[in-house]
């Protein structure tokens, strides 16, 4: 599921539940899923993202 | 209350030395309570008359020469997630009215036979789930140097009532900095050991990957003996200071120091130079993933919280404070695939950090970029400009919750308003970390 399509649904389902405080903070969490997502350390099966740690260089 | 004496080491050895009885330092803690708490607001029980016989009972054996340790007769106070037999334990929320704890948790247990006073349960950001301590079902702890301002969180009221003289000790939680950061504002110590070292049995929990429990005291020498003691190490070990000559202290710039109060940048410069004239060796060094603590961290503790509170989220919802309740509800949203994408990230952290420990005895940096933030606030001005308030008190805490490596907070002097400012050090071992903090506290002392 994409980062977009969470957030609508997380959205809906908020407001189903009458809770209209959580969007700002959905809209928060969904910048923050995609800063994880798009992350180095994932592993993709794919072979795509990058496996390898950045070393510490100092 | 008279100023001297008032750690525990301090207390201790007079209490072993019969100069001082455990009952009269417990009417000095009872009596600061009375005088402090009701515009501090640190407590949320105070076990008065328990504790007056538990004095008695310490005095008693110590006259008969059967002395207990360090501990015995001191009066401390834990905070009010720690089971104590016989009292609420309330998470500073409704969610647990009615709540009677049928046994001491591990850690009230090791302090009970160590001989420990309890002076009260402490009040706290409602489950742990905050860093300012005011979203409680019993009000806001209030700074003791500022009562418009808050003390940290969320072992708020237990920092308050070590700084108020209303405890000798307190015995905190922290998930993302929550006993160092109450720590750093008070001018105190705050220990965050390494990850399941000390038994979180008998306390509630907010994430059982990233929880874990400390002591919130006046010096590196009374962190050790309440540390060793919630352990369960026996005898108490001595801490002998590391040589500060030669000592190796990395310092992780770049993405921790990049949101930071001038003074606070400014005193830990300034504790930088003192050790380094000490003779202790400093380098930069940099943790590349630092940026992705925040975001690793949301991921772990939101679903966490969510699977423990599932239950009453459904069927009491409005129990909850406003705030806590809707941070617990997001963790509802989080999807299992990116729970396990911050799993790894927190790997990679892990791996960072110890590299960076490789050669160095231990990391060094501040505690907090800035000092105690006003109640009511929701961001904070750093250097002129507004940041979100959560954000920036966790920032250099809650990486090392993730990492699982141990970290104090120690008192490095105040700013221009006479608000203290803290310094962190961190190791992979807390054997290690309080022997290296035992040599670096004469000189933040300074």
């Amino acid at each position: 599921m994409t980062v977009t399509a969470w957030l609508e649904l997380a959205i809906l389902d908020a407001e189903r539940r009458e809770l209209p405080a959580l969007r700002p903070l959905l809209e928060g969490l969904a910048r923050s899923t995609a800063a994880l997502r798009a992350a180095d350390w994932n592993r993709d099966l794919s072979g795509t993202a990058d496996t390898r740690l950045r070393p510490n260089v100092r | 209350m008279s100023a001297e004496p008032r750690t525990i080491g301090d207390i201790s050895r007079r209490l072993q030395a019969r100069t001082l009885s455990a009952a009269e330092v417990t009417e000095r803690c009872l009596g600061s309570i009375a005088e402090r708490d009701p515009s501090i607001n640190a407590y949320i029980t105070i076990l008065a008359d328990a504790a007056r016989a538990q004095a008695r009972a310490a005095d008693e054996e110590i006259k008969a020469g059967r002395y207990r340790g360090p501990l015995h007769g001191v009066p401390i106070s834990l905070k009010d997630l720690i089971d104590v037999r016989g009292v609420p334990t309330t998470a500073a929320s409704r969610v647990r009215a009615g709540h009677v704890a049928s046994d001491d948790a591990l850690v009230t247990a090791r302090l009970r036979e160590a001989g420990a006073i309890f002076v009260g349960k402490t009040n706290l950001h409602e489950f742990a789930f905050g860093t300012t301590n005011e979203d409680s079902a019993y009000g806001p702890v209030h700074h003791p140097l500022d009562l418009t301002r808050s003390p940290g969180g969320s072992s708020g009221g237990s920092a308050a009532s070590v700084l108020a003289d209303m405890a000798y000790g307190s015995i905190g939680t922290d998930t993302g900095g929550s006993i160092r950061i109450p720590s750093s504002v008070c001018g105190l110590v705050g220990l965050k050991p390494t990850l399941g070292e000390v038994p979180i049995d008998g306390i509630v929990p907010l994430s059982i990957l990233l929880d874990h429990v400390g002591p919130i005291c006046r010096s590196v020498e009374d962190a050790g003996l309440l540390h060793h003691t919630l352990v369960g190490t026996k005898p108490l070990p001595a801490i002998v200071p590391r040589k500060l000559r030669g000592l190796r202290l990395g310092i992780p710039r770049g993405h921790f120091f990049a949101v930071m109060d001038p003074q606070v940048g400014a005193a830990f410069d300034d504790a930088c130079r003192r050790l380094t004239r000490a003779g202790a060796v400093l380098e930069d060094v940099e943790i590349p993933h630092a940026g992705d603590a925040g975001t690793i961290y949301v991921h772990l503790v939101l679903p966490e919280a969510a699977s423990y509170h599932a239950a009453t989220l459904d069927s009491r919802p409005d129990d909850y404070t406003p705030n806590v309740r809707l941070r617990i509800e997001m963790g509802r949203y989080i999807l299992a695939e990116d729970y396990v994408r911050a799993l790894r990230g927190r790997d990679a952290l892990r791996a960072e950090v110890d590299a960076t420990l490789q050669d160095r005895d231990a990391l060094f940096l501040p505690t907090m970029p800035t000092v105690a933030t006003r109640l009511g606030a929701t961001t904070v001005s750093i250097d002129g400009t507004e940041e979100p308030m959560r954000n920036v008190m966790l920032r250099l805490t809650q990486m090392f919750n993730i990492t699982g490596h141990a970290a104090i907070s120690m008192p490095c002097g105040h700013n221009t308003e006479g608000l203290p400012i803290g310094v962190q050090t961190v190791c992979r071992h807390t054997s290690d970390l309080l022997e290296i903090a035992s040599a670096i506290e004469p000189v933040l002392e300074q």
